[in-house]
């Protein structure tokens, strides 16, 4: 577990019920809180970074709204649902938390999806890719930033299908996430004239991934889509190019960070088709904040830590807009503003709380063509937000779908 | 394309001579664990930590001191050794007259402890280490394309492993081991340092671990968890082999591990189980397992 001030160390002593004095003093504060793999194999996608991208947000905001002072407080996940949803649970009941922000893990986010509802505490969920969030575990206090499966499958699939990949083999982390990315990707296949021939389900952070890319290799298929991500993404990806798989098949990399591509080194990510909402050097906004970012971290953000600040902003100007931190006003605001910042331009949150922005399909450049560091991605097509997340009527969510 | 139970003949040699790559693994370490039974009685549940430490240690001998992957070979089982002297002496002696389960509960914690220590330094995600530039590159051997590197794994382990056994088996300083776990007072008789020597065997049943942890580096992630996702399946490995029997013990490591390819072929599902299916066949079968005595 992580503490990031001594504040959250105070707030600790709350939880603990230790310092009785302090809750009596929570109602004048805001508390934000974040639940993310701090430790894990997503540590480097949000993490710390992730961390230090909120702590920008609230100090560009200013250090109050509404004359509360802002409060932030964050903890590891460790990837475990009932480590996320208890943690969370227990800041919303001793902390008066406000807003969560939580990361990385489809099936952390859906434990924390369903305190949020019930203890009716807005929450942000980045970096869990799984589109139930906002279709069939939707409830009213779930926004989804960033992306979802939904629009990495119709970014990466659909460009390599339409480029003749045709047959795909699917390398598949075995939890919510792995499968919902499988599933949305094998529809946006089929649709295209490919087919799936078959998958691999793997387990999450597995040490050694060549007997499962063996069994890709055999199935002769054209496209070997790495339905995975973080360090699984990276690994799986090492060891295709050792045992020379990615000679005869094409990886499809489903879900992949900035943060990936430098481990991995154009090398061996170069020519690879990626999604992402966001890219440090898109334009003036992106690249005044990836070198305030890099000053403090000496990395480029991903666009999730991106995405941290983003929803940080957006949060304390609901609050602001709505003049009070109720949720279910705060939420109502939320769903009414356009979102216009260094993230996305005209961003909007949907009724089944699909944060709605353009996403981009970018392909990794050649080692000859980098020109500066962390100059690692060429755009190849812009999508739309309602073509990258599908229409609202395709939503399962219950708040949408009339009776 | 010809076919072997309806699976094309190449995937299922891939998937074999991926088996013999973790085979030689299991052979490794289960070695280890089966000399350190042997000559002191000891259950070391602290040999994936070892193994571990070893990998972690050639990673921070590259990362801090740029020593590269040939003097890691050398000096990570050198320095895990050492460490394993100062816990021979300092605990595990003081548990050799009382039951072996004390031994098993020290190791345990002391696993623990290592792990907690390098997921604290170093995070839970794992760090990443290179291939040597000697051993880069791969074969294409006809059914696979296989990396050179893990050709070295199999090399490198199968010669420590023989030369391991024929030290123990085959040469006066083995005899004399032996016959000081039989009867150390009698050994310590004849004017040998018994104490010195099952301090050394504990030295090298854990270097040898270690080294087992350097050939993974570069193939495995280097997590702080390594070594406790194999150690079960290395006891199984020993239990299969018989208890204290050094060639069953190498024997048995290759032989699960290439069964298991051949399960990842046949029926993936199972791969993670077929090692303990066959453990209980064998203790049912053969109590004292394939290679046991008596």
């Amino acid at each position: 577990m992580k503490f990031s001030s001594k504040k959250t160390w105070l707030a600790l002593a709350v939880s603990l019920g230790l310092g009785a004095t302090m809750t009596a003093n929570a109602g004048n504060e805001v508390v934000i809180g974040d639940i993310d793999d701090m430790s894990g194999l997503y540590a480097d996608v949000i993490g710390q970074g992730g961390v230090e991208a909120v702590k920008m947000a609230i100090s560009d905001f200013g250090p109050t709204v509404l004359g509360k002072k802002i409060v932030f407080i964050s903890a590891d996940h460790q990837n475990k649902p009932d480590v996320g949803s208890s943690k969370f649970r227990e800041w919303a009941d001793k902390n008066e938390l406000n807003m969560l922000l939580g990361g990385s893990n489809t099936g952390v986010s859906l434990a924390m999806a369903k305190v949020a509802g019930e203890k009716k505490v807005p929450f942000i969920a980045i970096g869990a890719a799984g589109a139930s969030l906002t279709n069939q575990d939707c409830n009213a206090y779930i926004v989804h930033y960033a992306y979802d499966t939904t629009a990495l499958a119709n970014g990466t699939a659909s460009v390599i299908t339409k480029e003749g990949g045709k047959s795909w083999y699917f390398l598949t982390a075995d939890y919510a996430f792995g499968t919902q990315l499988q599933d949305a990707a094998t529809k946006v296949v089929n649709a295209n004239g490919g087919k799936s021939i078959g998958s691999v389900r793997v387990p999450l952070s597995a040490s050694d991934f060549s007997s499962f890319l063996l069994q890709a290799q055999g199935s002769k298929a054209q496209v070997l889509g790495l339905s995975n991500a973080g360090n699984d993404f990276t690994n799986s990806l090492k060891a295709a190019n050792e045992f020379g798989i990615t000679k005869t098949m094409k990886p499809a990399a489903l879900l992949a960070f900035i943060s990936d591509i430098h481990s991995l080194g154009l090398q061996t990510a170069q020519g690879l088709y990626l999604t992402t909402g966001w890219y440090w050097d898109l334009n003036p906004d992106t690249r005044a904040f990836g070198k305030r970012y890099f000053e403090k971290m000496k990395k480029e953000p991903t666009m999730n830590q991106a995405a941290y600040y983003s929803a940080t902003l957006a949060y304390l100007n609901a609050v602001k807009a709505a003049k009070t931190t109720d949720s279910d006003k705060v939420m109502q605001e939320l769903h009414k503003i356009k979102i216009n910042d260094m993230f996305v331009k005209g961003g909007y949150i949907r009724a089944d709380g699909v944060m709605v922005h353009d996403m981009y399909v970018m392909q990794v450049k050649k080692p000859a063509d980098s020109q500066y560091p962390w100059d690692y991605y060429k755009v190849i097509k812009t999508m739309p937000g309602e073509e990258a997340f599908g229409p609202l009527s395709d939503s399962t969510c219950p708040l949408v779908v009339k009776k | 394309m010809t076919d072997l139970f309806g699976f094309p003949v190449p995937v299922i040699l891939g998937q074999l001579m991926l088996g013999l790559v973790n085979g030689c693994f299991y052979a490794m370490l289960s070695l280890g664990l089966a000399v350190i039974f042997g000559l002191l009685g000891v259950v070391n549940f602290a040999h994936g930590a070892f193994y571990m430490l070893g990998a972690y240690g050639t990673w921070a001998l590259l990362n801090f001191l740029g020593i590269g992957y040939w003097g890691a070979l050398i000096l990570s089982p050198l320095i895990v050794g050492c460490l394993g002297i100062v816990i021979e002496r300092t605990m595990l002696k003081r548990l050799t007259q009382i039951d072996p389960l004390y031994g098993l509960l020290l190791t345990f914690g002391l696993s623990l402890i290592a792990e907690g220590f390098i997921r604290e330094g170093f995070g839970a995600s794992g760090q990443t280490y290179p291939v040597p530039e000697l051993l880069q590159g791969a074969v294409n051997v006809g059914f696979m394309i296989l990396p050179i590197y893990r050709v070295w794994v199999i090399v490198a382990s199968l010669t420590v492993c023989l030369i391991t056994w024929f030290v123990i088996e085959r040469t006066r300083l083995g005899s004399t081991l032996r016959a000081a776990t039989e009867n150390p007072q009698l050994v310590q008789a004849f004017g040998i340092n018994v104490p010195l020597m099952v301090s050394l065997t504990y030295a090298a049943g854990v270097a040898l671990a270690a080294f087992a942890g350097v050939l993974s580096a570069p193939i495995i992630q280097v997590s702080p968890l390594m070594g406790s996702s194999l150690v079960i399946v290395v006891f199984a490995v020993v239990v299969i082999g018989g208890m204290g029997s050094i060639m069953g013990a190498i024997l048995s490591g290759l032989l699960l591990g290439i069964v298991e390819g051949f399960t990842k072929v046949l029926y993936p599902e199972a791969s993670n189980i077929v090692v303990f299916v066959i453990m209980a066949i064998v203790l049912c079968w053969r109590p004292n397992g394939l290679f046991g005595k008596g």
